[in-house]
C-alpha cells in the first residue's frame, strides 16, 4: 500500500514543464517539409516559416515585402527583368548525413527555381506537380534564371508582371540547396529526402517530426540574422479546438491556433492566456453562377442580394469576429476601393427587381453550403439556413445541398452548382492574387472563377493592372475593376473573418501575421 | 472489400489535395497518372491485390510516405492504448460483474450494471471532454492530450512508447508517456466495461444455479472458495469470449479517443485518410485492423481452450 502511494506521488509530481520549450499548438499535420510542393498552411508553417528562408521576405506581421537573402534588387526598363543581389556568408543547416562545405550563393537560387520551371532539370523532384509554382503562373512568366556572379542573379520574364516580387516572398519560392540536393542523389537517398529531412538557411534547424504528434526544432546558431531566443521549439499536432484549448488552460500550449469563435469570450477571460487578432486577408462568399438561368441576368442577382441580411450573418455567423464585405478584396488589402455601394437591404426593392427581371413568383433554386470550417466561414451550414430563410421572403425557393469537401471540389470547379459558397485566403498581399484567380474569364477553365462570370470589362482592367508595375496606376485599374464588380454581382461577398490567436502571457516579441503564418525567429518567453 | 468501399465513396483525392485552388485539367491529368490513378479501376485493383500479396501497400497520396512505413509508426500506438484499455476495464468488470452477481438484487448490483451502461451510453466524444477537463484542467494531474511531454523526445525502436522510454537516459520520459496514457486508456475502457460487467454477472449466476455448485456448497467449502475456485473457473471462457469481442469494439471506440486525446494512432490515421480520400492508405488501414482483430480472435481462442480443457473439441 506504502509503496503504491510511493509510486503514484512519483508518478503525479513528474509532470513538470522544462522551461526552455516553446510549445506551439497546431490544428492538422504538416504533409511534407519541402515546401515546393506543399500547399496547405500548416506545412508552410512547418516548413518555409521556420526551416527556410527566401530571396525577398514579407515583413514580420505586415504584407509589405521586404528583403530576404536577397539585400537589395533592381528593376529593369522593360519591367522584364529583376536583378538581385544576394546576402554574403548565410549558412545552410547541417544534419546527420549532411555538412554544407559552402555558404550560399547564386547557384542555390538558380537550382531552386529551374527544377521547379523544368521538370527535366536533373535536380528536379520526379513526379513533383510543384503546385503552388504553377498554380502562381510562374512557369507561364519566368523565361530564365541567370546566375551573373556569386552573388548576383537575373530573373528573365516573358512578359511585365506585377506582382513577381510578391510571389517570391511566398512559402513555395523558399531557398533549397543545391548541394544537399546533389548529396542526395549521389548517397543514394533521392530527392524524398528532401520532404523529410530539410536542410534550409532559416532561424531554426530540423530535429524530428513523429506524424500526428508533435514537431521538433533546436535553434540555428548560425542564423543570418542572429540566433533565435528559443532554444527549442516544438509545434505540437491538436486537431480538436476543444482540445486545444484545454491544453492551453493548462499550460501545455505557449500558443494556439484557430479558436473557436464560441470559445472566445471565456479566453479572453482566462488568468494566463490572451487573444490576439488581425484582419484577415480572406473573403468569404456566395457566388452566383452565371452561366446558369436565371442567374445569367444581373438583375436576378441584384435582387437576390438585396434580399440578404448581412447584418444577422455578422450577428449569427461570425460573432463580431468579422467585418462585413462589399468588394471582393479585404479592406485592409491596397486598392480596397471604399467607395463602392455596401449591400443594401431592401426586401420590397428586391421583389420589385426580380418582378422586372421576370420573376414575379420567384423560382425554384439550390445553394451549396460548405461542409467544412475555413478561417474565412465558421459554419456554412448555418449561413445557409439563414439565407434560405432571406430569400424565401421574395419567393425564391432555396434548396439547401451539400458534399463531403472533395465532392464539393470536384462538382464545383466543373460548374454543376446555382448558388455557391465559397471563400478564399490571400497568398501574396497582391490584389490580382484575388480578382484574377477568382473572377477572370481564364479561371473559368481552371474552374476557380466559381461565378463563372466572363465580364470583358473587368477583365481587360484586371489584366492591365497585372502587367503595370505602377503602384498608382494599378490602384486605379482595380478600383475600377471593383465598381463594375459591385454593380454586376456576380457574387454576394459575405465577410472578412478576422483572423485569432491565443497566446500565453508568457510569450512575448509575438506578432499575429496576415497570411497566417506563423514565425518565431524573435519570439521569447518571459 | 476494402478496395471497393473506399473507391465507392464519390470524391477524387487529386481535388482534395489542390484545395479551394482550382487547377488546369492537363496539371490534374498528369498528378493522376504520377498516382496511377489514371489506370482503369480493373488495373488498379490488380495492381493492388498483386502487391498485397506481397505485403505491399505503397504509397500515401497524401504524405508520399511508404504506408508500411506509416502503419508501423501507428500501430503500436493503438495498441498500447488499448491493451491498458482493455486490461483495466476487464479487472474492474469481473470484478463489478462478480460483486453484482453474488450480491444479486441489492444497491451493489443495481449500482454496478447502471454505471457501466451509463459508461457504455455516454458519447465518447463527450466523455472525454468531460474527463479531460476534470482530471487535467480542474485538477492538473494528468496532461491534456499526447502521448508524452514535449520535453522528451523518443527515438522509434519498437512504436511502444512505454517500452521505448525505457532506453532514453532520462527516466522521466516513462512516467510522461505512463501519465499520458491514464486518461485515453480510462476513457476508452468505459465502453467495454458495460460489456464485460454484464457478461460476468451473467454467467455467475446461470453457474451459481448449477448442480455442482450446490454440491460444493453442501459440503461447506466457504463462500470465497466457491465463488473462486468453483464459479469463476467456469465463467471464465464466456469471460475471455467477452473480452475478444471488446477488443473489436476498442478499435472503433479508439478512433473517437485518438482523435479528442491526439494520439497518434490507427483509428485517428484511417479517419483522416478516409477524409483525403487516400484509397492506398485506407485499403491498407481496413485490411491491418482485420487482421490484427483476426489475430486477437484466435488468441482468445486458445486462451480459453488452455483455461478449460472441455472446451478443447468443441472449437
Amino acid at each position: 500500500m506504502k509503496m503504491t502511494f510511493v509510486a503514484l506521488t512519483l508518478f503525479v509530481s513528474s509532470f513538470a514543464f522544462a522551461a526552455q520549450n516553446f510549445v506551439f499548438c497546431m490544428e492538422g499535420s504538416p504533409s511534407s517539409f519541402n515546401p515546393q510542393i506543399v500547399t496547405d498552411g500548416v506545412s508552410m508553417n512547418s516548413s518555409a516559416q521556420t526551416i527556410f528562408n527566401r530571396l525577398v521576405e514579407f515583413k514580420y506581421g505586415s504584407t509589405e515585402v521586404g528583403p530576404g537573402l536577397a539585400e537589395s534588387w533592381t528593376i529593369a526598363a522593360d519591367k522584364k527583368s529583376f536583378t538581385f543581389k544576394l546576402a554574403k556568408n548565410v549558412q545552410f543547416h547541417s544534419n546527420a548525413n549532411f555538412k554544407p562545405t559552402r555558404p550560399f550563393n547564386a547557384d542555390d537560387v538558380v537550382y531552386t527555381f529551374k527544377s521547379q520551371l523544368d521538370t527535366k532539370h536533373p535536380l528536379s523532384i520526379p513526379a513533383a506537380n510543384y503546385e503552388y509554382f504553377n498554380a502562381m503562373d510562374l512557369g507561364q512568366i519566368i523565361a530564365d534564371v541567370v546566375k551573373v556572379d556569386d552573388n548576383t542573379v537575373t530573373f528573365k520574364l516573358k512578359r511585365p508582371e506585377a506582382p513577381f516580387l510578391a510571389n517570391l516572398a511566398m512559402d513555395f519560392a523558399s531557398i533549397l540547396s543545391k548541394e544537399y540536393a546533389e548529396h542526395l542523389i549521389k548517397s543514394g537517398k533521392g530527392l524524398k529526402a528532401l520532404e523529410t529531412a530539410p536542410i534550409g538557411t532559416g532561424p531554426f534547424i530540423f530535429k524530428s517530426y513523429q506524424k500526428d504528434s508533435a514537431v521538433r526544432y533546436t535553434a540555428n546558431p548560425q542564423y543570418f540574422r542572429g540566433k533565435p531566443k528559443i532554444e527549442n521549439l516544438v509545434y505540437v499536432i491538436v486537431q480538436d479546438p476543444t482540445v486545444r484549448l484545454q491544453k492551453m488552460k493548462s499550460g501545455e500550449c505557449h500558443v494556439m491556433t484557430q479558436p473557436q469563435p464560441q470559445d472566445l469570450p471565456q479566453i479572453a477571460k482566462l488568468p494566463n492566456a490572451k487573444i490576439v487578432s488581425i484582419e484577415g486577408l480572406n473573403v468569404a462568399y456566395v457566388a452566383f453562377n452565371a452561366e446558369k438561368k436565371p442567374f445569367t441576368d444581373a438583375k436576378v442577382r441584384q435582387a437576390l442580394s438585396m434580399a440578404m441580411n448581412q447584418k444577422s450573418y455578422l450577428d449569427l455567423i461570425y460573432q463580431s469576429q468579422g467585418t462585413a464585405a462589399k468588394n471582393p478584396i479585404p479592406p485592409s488589402m491596397w486598392s480596397y476601393n471604399n467607395s463602392t455601394k455596401s449591400h443594401t437591404y431592401d426586401v420590397a426593392k428586391a421583389k420589385q427587381l426580380l418582378t422586372e427581371a421576370g420573376y414575379a413568383n420567384g423560382f425554384e433554386t439550390e445553394l451549396w453550403t460548405m461542409p467544412v470550417t475555413r478561417p474565412y466561414l465558421p459554419n456554412g451550414k448555418k449561413l445557409g439556413e439563414l439565407i434560405q430563410a432571406d430569400l424565401a421572403k421574395i419567393g425564391v425557393k432555396v434548396k439547401l445541398v451539400t458534399y463531403d469537401w472533395p465532392v464539393y471540389l470536384e462538382k464545383s470547379r466543373k460548374g454543376e452548382h446555382q448558388m455557391i459558397q465559397m471563400g478564399w485566403t490571400g497568398d501574396n498581399g497582391d490584389p490580382d492574387n484575388f480578382m484574377n484567380i477568382l473572377l477572370s474569364c481564364s479561371s473559368i477553365k481552371t474552374g476557380s472563377n466559381l461565378a463563372r462570370w466572363c465580364d470583358k470589362d473587368f477583365d481587360a482592367l484586371i489584366t492591365k493592372a497585372k502587367e503595370d508595375s505602377n503602384m498608382a496606376a494599378r490602384t486605379g485599374y482595380y478600383q475600377k475593376a471593383q465598381l463594375i464588380f459591385n454593380e454586376k454581382k456576380p457574387w454576394y461577398a459575405v465577410a472578412h473573418a478576422k483572423a485569432n490567436v491565443v497566446i500565453s502571457d508568457k510569450v512575448v516579441g509575438y506578432k499575429i501575421d496576415p497570411f497566417g503564418h506563423e514565425n518565431f525567429q524573435s519570439v521569447d518567453l518571459k | 472489400m476494402s478496395f471497393s468501399i473506399i473507391r465507392l465513396i464519390p470524391g477524387d483525392p487529386v481535388l482534395h489535395l489542390i484545395g479551394e485552388r482550382g487547377a488546369s485539367e492537363e496539371t490534374i491529368a498528369q498528378i493522376k497518372k504520377n498516382l496511377g490513378l489514371d489506370k482503369s479501376v480493373v488495373e488498379q485493383y490488380l495492381i493492388f491485390t498483386g502487391n498485397a500479396v506481397r505485403g505491399e501497400f505503397g504509397e500515401s497520396i497524401v504524405s508520399k510516405q511508404p504506408i508500411i512505413q506509416e502503419f508501423k509508426v501507428f500501430w503500436p500506438a493503438t495498441f498500447e492504448l488499448a491493451f491498458f484499455a482493455i486490461l483495466w476495464s476487464s479487472i474492474a468488470g469481473v470484478i463489478l460483474g462478480i460483486v453484482a452477481a453474488v450480491k444479486r438484487n441489492s444497491v451493489w448490483d443495481y449500482g454496478a450494471v447502471s454505471l457501466s451502461t451509463i459508461g457504455f451510453a455516454m458519447p465518447v466524444f463527450w466523455w472525454a471532454l468531460l474527463v479531460i477537463f476534470f482530471f487535467a484542467v480542474t485538477l492538473g494531474l494528468f496532461p491534456v492530450s499526447g502521448r508524452i511531454g514535449v520535453e522528451y523526445d523518443v527515438p522509434y525502436r519498437t512504436g511502444f512508447f512505454l517500452i521505448d522510454s525505457l532506453f532514453t537516459e532520462d527516466k522521466g520520459a516513462f512516467f510522461s508517456a505512463l501519465k499520458h496514457l491514464v486518461l485515453p486508456a480510462f476513457v476508452l475502457g468505459t465502453v467495454s466495461l458495460a460489456l464485460i460487467v454484464r457478461v460476468t454477472r451473467s454467467a455467475f449466476i446461470d453457474i451459481q444455479k448449477e448442480d455442482y455448485i450446490r454440491t460444493a456448497r453442501a459440503k461447506g467449502l466457504k463462500p470465497a472458495q466457491v465463488v473462486f475456485k468453483h464459479i469463476f473457473k467456469n465463467a471464465l471462457p464466456q469471460i475471455l469470449t467477452a473480452l475478444g469481442l471488446a477488443f473489436g469494439q476498442l478499435l472503433t471506440g479508439a478512433i473517437m479517443t485518438e482523435t479528442i486525446f491526439s494520439w497518434p494512432g490507427l483509428g485517428r490515421w484511417l479517419i483522416k485518410s478516409i477524409e483525403a480520400r487516400d484509397y492506398p492508405a485506407v485499403q491498407a488501414g481496413i485490411f491491418y485492423s482485420m487482421l490484427i482483430i483476426i489475430i486477437v480472435n484466435f488468441l482468445t481462442d486458445e486462451a480459453i481452450k488452455v483455461v478449460n480443457p472441455k472446451l478443447r473439441e468443441s472449437l
